[in-house]
């Protein structure tokens, strides 16, 4: 059976990538089972799909515990645990990174034993949420590792499943997906399928008996304040608010106010201070800014920026 | 035949589209909103000659159901979890009103604490209020049910509502292959309402709601009610001999697979069943003669076929994705009842917790359930009730707390 997940931001179409993916195998003649898994719903935040297929029933279900392949639409996410996408990888599994950076890089960078193969990035974009057809290139890309869909099909799935967004934005998207497909066909036959786990050599699960706790313990309450700091939402952020100092009024109170987040403090000095933990990227600050002092900047480049040790 | 990839929701939908329902009173919930948004995309597009009311909540949406089907139309509706908790006066009301109609429930865990995820504790709830259940367990299925839920709760022996269930996530949001029935073929199978005296509009007066006092009248309705709910048991066995003979597809009561000379056996319902189907694959290549009993109708209980079933096996592990505060699995407890007394009952009838809130059940716990109730076979004692729950699950949980009571800690710590 192939296990194939996919990594992506809310706005990438990750789930539209696993769509495609399952109904090219579906045409293939493979059982397929696809589904996304919803958190955060919202753009930029963290978001996987899953396909499973093989030549019998999948039986299989919820999400892929270890996947033979997993598909990342976006770099910045391979290092955000809340993404998970490392999660459940060991030697079997490919990593396909869409990046810039080439597998070497990644595979230091990782010290994973995964075999890392790279779908070379098109052209940056300023805002990452709206990477441009990067859900039919997963698709295609992952179709291609498989080895067992053809061009052809791959194309039926893509038109089939894109079919209510018109022709021509199908063949936009074809023409992109098409060029990945080409690009990893190197790679063609390199997942390798994994088995089912044996009943005669298993490793038993570490139950253990709940303990009795009294509601003081066990009850599903918070006492502690503000314990959603804890919540890095800036992580869902593709697009980074950033305040010019020289610029700024100093009024104090308009972008505060209006941050739909809370993520705008005011310093003794009265000078607004965003909180990047917790800025969404929803730029609504930049909308409001009376003198303009707040520019929006691609998050990818200040995290690249900040990496390299220039400070903005 | 052609088939086509579904999600558990899209399937629900088309087999309310190819029954050819009338009247869709609706409310959304997650994770059952989709059901409503195809229906009202195909009603939009006159793919669907039927007329959808958005309610102001799943109280009037089930009583607009019950009322409407009094009317003699064919009615379907969808809730979930919460929403299925606040239609709850309702559901017992129309059940006893004996109007026929097709209510989806997309399984999700209740609160408190919230959750989003799939278990059986809001469709348990429905258990005793007069509605027949069946529980799904592929998309495929889906809607094959709830073409034989309008069959089974519209006829004349029966005439109840009939809940299909069907897990959240697991199969809501998950595309399987369906093949779609022929339309015309499951317009035959359903076949015309007859609303018999259900007839209710301006010229023809009914009155629903009328009271009873004394308890004998009261008596005689509720069972009344029941008789029929259990008389589903054999109307239900001739729908799906015809449905297989139309379709080719057949739906048991209990669903077996690999039973015929089991020895242990997993009993449940729901999604997780086909886990349990590879997790008997496994067992058996491994050397032990294992089964698995689905139940698909729950509500009749069929008591007779249980029995006649699991009589002679040695041992029964029962998995039950609900809880009943107090008391354990239901199912359990429902097995408990049908195999108490019996002679060559097996000796082992074990309880298993899991799946709550959508957490999953992997390979390796079926393989150890049954190597817990071949241990307890061999030592002659039923094991304690057993929820699935891993260490590492406790550690996440305890990292949580350490978050959600530290200021707790701080206030004790300055008391003290």
């Amino acid at each position: 059976m192939f296990r194939i997940r996919f990594h992506g931001r809310g706005g990438q179409g990750m789930k539209t990538a696993s769509r495609i993916l399952g109904t090219a195998f579906f045409m293939q003649d493979y059982e397929v089972q696809d589904a996304p898994r919803y958190g955060a719903e919202r753009r930029g935040a963290p978001i996987f799909a899953y396909v499973r297929a093989d030549k019998t029933a999948v039986n299989e279900r919820g999400i892929i515990s270890h996947p033979d392949l997993v598909v990342v639409s976006d770099d910045t996410l391979v290092g955000m645990p809340a993404a998970g996408v490392m999660q459940g990888i060991d030697q079997h599994t490919v990593l396909l990174i869409n990046s810039h950076e080439n597998a070497d890089t990644w595979q230091h960078r990782l010290n994973t034993q995964a075999t890392i193969i790279i779908l070379p990035a098109k052209e940056e974009v300023e805002d990452r949420a709206e990477l441009p057809y990067i859900g039919s290139q997963c698709a295609a890309a992952a179709a291609a590792l498989s080895n067992v869909i053809s061009k052809d099909t791959f194309t039926r799935a893509l038109t089939e499943e894109l079919e209510h967004l018109g022709n021509e934005i199908i063949k936009q998207n074809l023409k992109v997906a098409l060029t990945a497909f080409d690009a990893i066909s190197s790679h063609a036959g390199i997942i390798k399928e994994s088995t089912r786990p044996s009943a005669t050599d298993y490793l038993k699960p570490e139950w253990i008996d709940l303990p009795f706790e009294n509601a003081e313990i066990s009850a599903p309450a918070i006492h502690s304040g503000a314990t959603s700091v804890e919540v890095r939402t800036g992580l869902w952020r593709t697009m980074r608010p950033v305040i010019n100092y020289e610029k700024c009024s100093g009024c104090w109170w308009i972008c505060s106010t209006y941050c739909p987040d809370g993520a705008i403090n005011v310093r003794d000095d009265n000078l607004p201070d965003i909180d990047y933990d917790h800025c969404k990227g929803c730029l609504v600050c930049v909308a409001q800014c009376p003198p303009h002092a707040i520019e929006s900047i691609p998050e990818h480049l200040a995290k690249e920026q900040e990496l390299s040790g220039v400070t903005s | 035949m052609t088939r086509k990839l579904l999600t558990g929701n899209g399937a629900a939908a088309w087999g309310a589209r190819l029954a050819q329902t009338d009247y869709i009173p609706a409310f959304p919930i997650t994770p059952q909103t989709e059901i409503i948004e195809d229906l009202s995309i195909w009603i939009d597009n006159g793919d669907m000659p039927a007329r959808m009311v958005t309610m102001e909540s799943e109280h009037s949406m089930i009583t607009a159901a019950g009322g409407a089907a009094s009317s003699g139309v064919r009615v379907f509706t969808a809730t979930s979890s919460q929403g299925l908790l606040h239609g709850m006066e309702m559901v017992y009301t129309v059940a006893g009103w004996r109007v026929p109609f097709v209510m989806v429930n997309v399984s999700r865990g209740l609160s408190s604490p919230i959750t989003l995820e799939s278990d059986h504790n809001d469709i348990m709830a429905a258990r005793d209020s007069g509605f027949l259940q069946i529980h799904c367990s592929t998309c495929q299925e889906i809607t094959d049910s709830v073409l034989m839920a309008y069959r089974l709760a519209e006829h004349k022996d029966v005439r109840v509502p009939a809940i299909v269930n069907l897990d959240g996530f697991y199969l809501s949001f998950t595309r399987e292959p369906v093949e779609l029935p022929d339309t015309e073929k499951a317009a035959a199978f359903v076949g015309e309402f007859d609303p018999e005296n259900l007839q209710f509009k301006g010229s023809a007066p009914l009155s629903q709601a009328m009271a009873v006092l004394g308890g004998g009248p009261y008596s005689y309705f509720r069972y009344e009610a029941h008789l029929a709910v259990e008389r589903a048991l054999s109307v239900y066995d001739e729908i799906a001999d015809e449905f297989a003979d139309t379709f080719g597809r057949r739906y048991d009561i209990i669903d077996n697979y690999k039973m015929d000379d089991a020895e242990y056996v997993f009993v449940m319902v729901g999604s997780f069943a086909t886990k349990a189907h590879d997790a008997v694959d496994s067992l058996r290549q491994a050397g032990w003669k294992v089964g698995l009993a689905r139940l698909r109708i729950f509500r009749p209980f069929p008591q007779e076929k249980i029995r006649q079933l699991l009589k002679g096996r040695r041992a029964v592990a029962v998995i039950d994705q609900n809880i009943s505060m107090g008391m354990g699995g239901v199912l359990h407890s429902e097995f408990a009842t049908a195999l108490y007394g019996i002679k060559d009952a097996p000796a082992v009838l074990a309880s298993f917790i899991g799946g709550l809130g959508g957490r999953d059940i992997s390979q390796q716990e079926f393989f150890e359930m049954i190597n817990e109730i071949k241990q307890a076979c061999d030592k002659g004692v039923s094991p304690a009730p057993r929820l699935l729950y891993t260490q590492n699950e406790l550690t996440e949980i305890r990292n949580l707390q350490a978050i959600a009571h530290a200021e707790h800690a701080e206030i004790q710590q300055k008391k003290d």
